[in-house]
């Protein structure tokens, strides 16, 4: 009983301190993105990196969702002959939750592990101390462009994202279920408001912080060779997608519930 | 500026320990301007980690570090960037950035630090290439292309692109030949006596140790346990050094190797 006790009051601990070391990281990389000087080739080559080569994971993710959503809805609304929702079902979901948080996971995938072990590796074979050795921040030098890659890219991903998805619900409806164009896109337009596209960019940028700054963190703190690295990059990923879903209903609630 | 009676570096009762392994345990070293000091010592003596605690990578629990007559263990970001700035350092595995190319490694302390434009960068580094006996060709190749001593070369050259004040060189001819071991030898000497730089080299190799140094400092169990200048060494009657110059296998410090064939029947 007591060493339960023990083993719970050390996990708590244990827990304590990680968001105590992890708020500090956040506070200095934060400082360290809106002081100068800014090193633009290297938030540049970050931005294409989070960005344009997300593209196709991201697009490809959103059509897929957009084509299920509309089949999905379908056959359940059928049901109560409510077809028409279809439209409006697919725009909201997709601009308010799927585009943003499955874009979100999916760049998780790709870009967090790939910085943590970028970092965790420049860590484990000195990297960073020469980094540091040549009076240059690691801060600014690795962690602020990557930081300012994910704010600013995850938004302009999102909104691919769900053009996209709604592009995807659009041809399943008319090609598949036989939809007339001209009302699926009136119904579309409609619809949707300014605020649920606004939600979920804002989501995305939340989601891109959360996923450079945990693919950041665990590799900064990386150690131990090949091995410390590969947990690095599994841990920025599970730690990442764990955050987006609990941040997604935090703000989710900010905005829609009143 | 300094006087020349401030010592460039500084070290008193330098001391760390890495949970229970008590590495340093009570430096004391002073470096004058334009010296060159060679430490030797066994592996994993903490040869390394004096270096390291020197740049401030690592945080010494006890003990003064001064450079230039400045405590430096105290202090934080710009100021200990100030610091950093009269340093080169050549690190022991050359941690070469490789997402950079060989020039771009070279010049890092140029574009950087002091904004040289990126072709002006360009041809110094390529110059400095030279030097460490590297043709021009190198410049373009990325860090994962090189051998093992080519990018112990590329490090010396980066470390000191710069001309720093001070120069740091953790075993810089291990992995080379032996004539190209010579020239590197020479290109520190020429550091020091041409930039007036001050050096600080581990070495294993004792050839090597005698033509780089104007003094030579041996450390054991955390301490400085022997001091003295080229000529001093092979007079010297101190076990310690005695054993560990002349490589014997026997002697006064005791290596911690296990016997595999003890027990053994035969
Ligand atoms: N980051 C670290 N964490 C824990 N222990 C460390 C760390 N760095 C060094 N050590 C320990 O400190 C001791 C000294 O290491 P150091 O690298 O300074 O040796 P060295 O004298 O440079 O040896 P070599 O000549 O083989 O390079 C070793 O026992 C090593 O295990
Ligand atoms: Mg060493």
């Amino acid at each position: 009983m007591l060493s339960l006790l023990q083993a719970l009051g050390r996990t708590f601990l244990n827990f304590l301190g990680a968001t105590g070391r992890i708020a500090l990281f956040t506070a200095v990389s934060l400082s360290h993105c809106v002081r100068p000087p800014f090193y633009s080739r290297l938030i540049g080559r970050q931005m294409l990196e989070v960005g344009y080569y997300s593209l196709p994971v991201v697009g490809l993710t959103a059509i897929f969702t957009g084509m299920v959503l509309a089949l999905q809805s379908y056959t359940g609304f059928a049901r109560f002959s409510a077809e028409s929702a279809i439209p409006s079902v697919v725009v909201v979901s997709i601009t308010r939750e799927l585009g943003p948080v499955l874009g979100g996971l999916m760049v998780a995938g790709r870009i967090g592990a790939a910085m943590a072990a970028e970092i965790g590796t420049m860590r484990v074979t000195e990297q960073i101390d020469a980094l540091t050795t040549l009076a240059t921040n690691p801060f600014k030098y690795l962690i602020a462009p990557r930081l300012i890659a994910g704010l600013t890219m995850l938004p302009i991903l999102a909104l691919v994202a769900m053009s996209v998805g709604v592009f995807g619900g659009y041809l399943v409806s008319i090609y598949k279920l036989g939809f007339n164009p001209t009302t699926y896109i009136a119904n579309t337009v409609d619809f949707v408001q300014f605020q649920d596209v606004l939600s979920g960019l804002v989501k995305a940028a939340v989601f891109g912080f959360i996923i450079t700054l945990m693919g950041c963190y665990h590799g900064y703190h990386s150690r131990g060779g090949a091995q410390g690295v590969g947990a690095a990059a599994i841990n920025a990923v599970v730690s990442a997608s764990i955050l987006i879903f609990c941040s997604n209903y935090f703000i989710t609630e900010i905005f829609f519930s009143r | 500026m300094n006087k020349p009676s401030t010592p460039k570096i500084e070290i008193k009762d330098l001391h760390k320990s890495f949970g229970r392994n008590r590495v340093l345990q009570g430096i004391n070293l002073t470096i004058m301007p334009g010296e060159s000091v060679v430490i030797i010592g066994g592996s994993g003596s903490g040869k390394s980690v004096l270096l390291k605690c020197i740049l401030g990578l690592i945080h010494p629990e006890q003990g003064s570090i001064k450079i230039d007559g400045v405590e430096i263990t105290n202090l934080r970001g710009s100021e200990l960037e100030e610091v950093r700035r009269k340093i080169g350092m050549l690190f022991q595995s050359a941690a070469l950035f490789d997402s950079l190319n060989v020039w771009e490694n070279i010049a890092f302390a140029l574009i950087q630090g002091q904004g040289m434009a990126r072709d002006e960068a360009q041809r110094t580094a390529i110059a400095r290439l030279g030097d460490v006996g590297l043709r021009h060709e190198v410049a373009m190749l990325y860090p994962a292309e090189l051998s093992g001593g080519m990018r112990k070369r590329v490090g010396l050259a980066r470390a000191i692109a710069s001309q720093p004040e001070i120069i740091f060189f953790d075993e810089p001819t291990t992995g080379l030949d032996p004539i190209m071991g010579s020239v590197i030898d020479n290109l520190i000497v020429k550091c020091v006596k041409e930039l007036g730089a001050t050096a600080l080299s581990i070495t294993h190799d004792m050839a090597s140790a005698k033509r780089i140094a104007s003094r030579i400092a041996m450390v054991f169990e955390g301490r400085i346990i022997w001091e003295g200048s080229t000529e001093e060494i092979d007079q010297t009657d101190n076990a310690y050094v005695q054993q560990f110059i002349h490589g014997r296998a026997d002697g006064p410090i005791q290596m911690q190797i296990q016997d595999h064939f003890e027990g053994l029947p035969g």
